[in-house]
């Protein structure tokens, strides 16, 4: 008994140690990159350690807080609850509420991957998925505004309404095409859904 | 702090409230959720920061303006949601460099391409969305979306001139 715990152990830890591989072995590879380039070009350099920093304070406030709305969703809301709403039989009902979703700004874009995993997971469509993420990419209100400043009204209502049209047909291609059968989540996640 | 950072801390700060009042294993159970999720993405977007950090720091606005505002045309489209896909740039810098491409020459076409590849396709949050969302969801989602970002151009292009 003890034997086949100790082996699911080290199982454990060797598909840990594999999957970690190549996300460490990237940011051990990049870190001295980074740092020999600010220290080679001190002009644009500086610049960049800047906008690094900025990035690494805002990511130190807001990562946290997704992380636990995600755990929170993933603990609390029901299947049931998802499926109805965001799932294969919600309809136009779903195309709008993951819209809605997707524009409550909340950062930039690789934020909303863990989010968009736990929906999926819990039954939402793969359609309704790529728009909710099209939407949190594109359509922000303060990006809007800042967009009507600089190009003008004509620019931003045409870019807005085009992009609804395509994002909602893009959305259909992808959903029937690449996942005719289901929409399986990549096993790491599903992992870590389980706790 | 912004006020989007105020507002994500207030809803997590509401949501957990009332998650701890209502039931404490199921809170605990999510904060492990959340812990282990954050710990598998941390290296990746720590990684990515630099990456940016790199890219803002090493191109400047005015070269990206320059190249997309001197060549017309669909050659134009072309470089402009390459470099829309391939960059990361924040919106507050994004727009105002869109207009001077718009000033330095730029096509609408263009202008318009680079905003949305910018926007929808991210090549370096790719290696990210594979993580969480698995290759086939994230490559279907980039490749059209890059291809979608096209089309509104050509749209865009049509009806403005």
């Amino acid at each position: 008994m003890s034997g086949n715990g100790n082996a699911e152990a080290d199982g454990n830890k060797r598909s840990l140690r594999k999957r970690m591989r190549w996300d460490y072995a990237a940011l051990f590879l990049l870190a001295p990159v980074f740092v020999a380039v600010v220290i080679a070009f001190p002009d644009k350099g500086g610049q960049a350690r800047h906008v690094a920093w900025e990035y690494f304070k805002e990511m130190a406030i807001i990562l946290p807080a997704v992380f636990i709305i995600m755990g929170l969703v993933s603990v609390w809301v029901e299947r049931e609850f998802i499926v109805r709403f965001l799932g294969e039989g919600s309809g136009v009902k779903g195309v709008i509420l993951s819209f809605i979703l997707g524009s409550i700004p909340m950062g930039p874009l690789y934020v909303a991957f863990p989010l968009a995993a736990v929906l999926l997971k819990k039954g939402a469509k793969v359609a309704n998925i790529i728009i909710f993420l099209s939407a949190w990419a594109c359509i922000k209100l303060p990006a809007e505004l800042m967009e009507f400043q600089f190009l003008g009204w004509k620019f931003t209502l045409v870019r807005y309404l085009t992009t609804l049209v395509v994002v909602v047909a893009l959305s259909e291609v992808i959903g029937r095409v690449f996942f005719k059968h289901g929409y399986e989540a990549p096993d790491e996640a599903i992992e870590a859904a389980d706790g | 702090m912004d006020l989007t950072t105020e507002v994500i801390l207030a809803l997590t700060g509401v949501l957990l409230l009332l998650s701890v009042v209502k039931d404490r294993r199921k809170t605990a159970a999510a904060l492990r959720v959340a812990y282990k999720g954050f710990l598998r993405l941390l290296p990746s977007i720590l990684a990515i920061i630099l990456v940016v950090g790199l890219i803002i720091g090493f191109v400047p606005p005015r070269w990206i303006a320059r190249v997309i505002g001197q060549n017309s045309g669909a050659l134009g489209v072309a470089i402009a949601s390459l470099l829309g896909a391939v960059l990361f740039i924040p919106v507050i810098i994004a727009f105002p460099l869109a207009r001077s491409m718009l000033d330095m020459g730029a096509g609408i076409m263009a202008t318009a391409a680079f905003i949305t590849t910018l926007t929808m396709v991210g090549f370096v949050f790719l290696p990210l969305e594979i993580k969480e969302l698995g290759k086939r969801f994230a490559i279907a989602r980039n490749a059209l979306s890059f291809a979608a970002a096209i089309a509104i151009a050509v749209v865009i292009g049509v009806i403005i001139r």
